[in-house]
């Protein structure tokens, strides 16, 4: 529990300043929904009517004209992309920073063992990017009822589970790199949140790439499909999952034998 | 039993070498040096024995334990201070040292007050707005506070003043008479000669020299100081010239005869033939394995 601790008083600030950032953005942008309500006819037939860049952002399935809608690709994108690069900042740095700080030495010469010290580590980081979602949940609903709008809690709950989902699995994958880097592991991180979410745009803009949607977690997370499904897709779904769940397994076996320098 | 007992110990990182076939050997209760230049596997030889890294080959004990079964049940018993204290960002020094106590599961804040009344270290000091020494005095309660049976020291006195370096040997001596082994990588040599019963030199990975400090000392050599003209390269076993102001002064592992006739032969002013201190012993050791290499 001590090491527990520790790590979340660590990582107290960066969660405050992220959770902080992404609900800001989905304040405002849920804000200005009014203000296009009224247009949103025109608005929708010129999202619709932009080719690859449409289906891209699932705006050829998804009235963007409804709150939900403006919701789920607005807010989305937001919550959805900037809570993976918390989550692989907060992953890919758990184990590796210990190294890149020279604090490994001194947390190492404490009589834990590696395995506990990976768990305690990793429990750490889940339970941030629970807080975050749970702050942007909450900061998503806010905002409807600032807006004076009734409470979508169903979609709102399922687009936010999803992005949970893909935010643990993003956490997971960078927490299995950060047993392997010792320097440079913010980078690599931001580097493959970012990649994962591109991976996606192109998954949806090219039916030849589809199968990419069975790599990138972003796939899951697609406002259009989970609204008009009203389910996640377990085809994706699992898939993510199991490569979170490898890569948490490397990170105990990788960090239980690594040589620290 | 031995506090540490090496047999064999290897470590290579892949193809460069650590340490290599290394055997150590420190008595419970002793206070023993460990001297070599960087570089030469003091770090290598500590960081296998904790655990941090893996040896590639042979066998240690630390405390009676096996280094690669019962690491946790060795840092239990243990106090590190590492040669360069690195502490997470945004602490104070009692946060360090309460973190420390909670890894090991243990309430150490009667010893943590004393230790840090002792070296004069403030526990409301942000550690990132210490000086070197002073995060040094911070590693050296973590090292202490839970009273270890095996302290090992890393180049314990880097950025201490004198008086700190007094004060800090004062607690070692004290823990040394309570029971506790230390065990003092240096390459501080009036360190381990003031205070350490045996001392181990390690050149290249390798032990070349173990044995009681005053018998280290001992090695039939003299160190020779002269004031005036002196030639001593026809002199056999001569080593380090080096010139003073006045003269030069060189190691002498020869016949004391030898000595006597070529320095009566000289126009000298003034002759000083004294024991060599542990520094002249240090390289008498490096150069004797180095011509034989």
């Amino acid at each position: 529990m001590t090491l527990f601790g520790h790590e979340l008083r660590q990582g107290r600030i960066a969660l405050t300043v992220w959770t902080l950032c992404i609900g800001f953005f989905v304040l405002v942008c849920v804000m200005m929904y009014p203000e296009f309500e009224g247009q949103m006819e025109e608005v929708g037939a010129m999202f619709a009517s932009m080719g690859g860049f449409t289906a891209a952002f699932g705006m050829d399935r998804l009235n963007i004209g409804t709150l939900i809608g403006f919701y789920a690709i607005e807010c989305g994108s937001i919550i959805g992309l900037g809570g993976a690069m918390y989550a692989a900042l907060t992953g890919v740095g758990a184990l590796a920073r210990e190294e890149g700080g020279r604090t490994a030495e001194f947390l190492l010469t404490h009589p834990i063992a590696r395995p506990r010290v990976v768990a305690a580590k990793l429990a750490a980081v889940a339970v941030q990017v629970l807080a975050l979602d749970l702050a942007c949940f909450l900061f998503g609903v806010l905002s409807v009822v600032m807006i004076g709008h009734e409470v979508p809690w169903q979609d709102l709950a399922l687009l936010h589970g999803a992005y949970l989902l893909l935010h643990l699995e993003l956490a997971a994958l960078c927490f299995g790199l950060s047993a392997f880097v010792r320097r440079g592991g913010p980078g690599v991180g931001l580097g493959l949140a970012v990649a994962l979410y591109f991976l996606n745009l192109i998954a949806n803009a090219a039916p030849a790439a589809d199968w990419l949607n069975y790599v990138t977690p972003f796939a899951y997370t697609d406002g259009a499909d989970l609204l008009t499904e009203g389910a996640l897709d377990p085809a994706l779904v699992w898939p993510g999952m199991l490569y979170g769940a490898a890569a948490i397994a490397l990170a105990f076996v990788k960090y239980s034998r690594k040589d620290i320098r | 039993m031995q506090a540490i007992q090496t047999q064999g110990m290897t470590k290579y990182y892949g193809r460069a070498r650590g340490i290599e076939d290394l055997d150590l050997c420190v008595e419970q209760g002793e206070f023993f040096g460990f001297i070599g230049p960087n570089g030469a596997g003091k770090s290598t030889t500590i960081r296998t024995l904790l655990g941090l890294i893996s040896p590639t080959s042979g066998d240690a004990r630390v405390l009676g334990l096996d280094i690669r079964t019962r690491r946790r049940d060795i840092l239990a018993r243990v106090g590190y201070l590492p040669a360069e204290c690195a502490y997470y960002p945004g602490q104070r020094v009692r946060d360090v040292l309460r973190l420390s106590a909670g890894l090991r599961g243990v309430d150490c804040r009667a010893a943590a007050r004393t230790l840090c009344e002792r070296l004069q270290l403030d526990p409301a000091a942000k550690v990132e707005e210490l000086s070197f020494g002073n995060r040094k005095k911070v590693g050296i309660v973590c090292a202490l506070q839970h009273d270890p049976a095996l302290l090992i020291l890393d180049e314990p006195t880097g950025g201490l003043d004198p008086l700190m370096q007094r004060e800090f040997f004062r607690i070692l001596d004290e823990r040394c008479a309570a029971g506790s082994t230390v065990f003092l990588s240096s390459h501080i040599l009036s360190e381990v000669r003031r205070h350490c019963t045996r001392a181990a030199v390690i050149r290249d990975g390798r032990i070349i020299a173990c044995d009681k400090v005053e018998a280290l000392a001992d090695t039939g050599a003299r160190r020779v100081l002269v004031r005036g003209e002196f030639d001593p390269h026809g002199l056999a076993g001569v080593r380090g010239v080096e010139t003073t102001d006045d003269g030069l002064r060189f190691l002498y592992s020869g016949p004391m005869q030898a000595l006597m006739q070529a320095l009566g032969a000289a126009p000298l002013r003034d002759v000083q033939i004294t024991e060599p201190d542990l520094e002249d012993v240090f390289l008498h050791y490096y150069a004797e394995r180095g011509e034989q290499a």
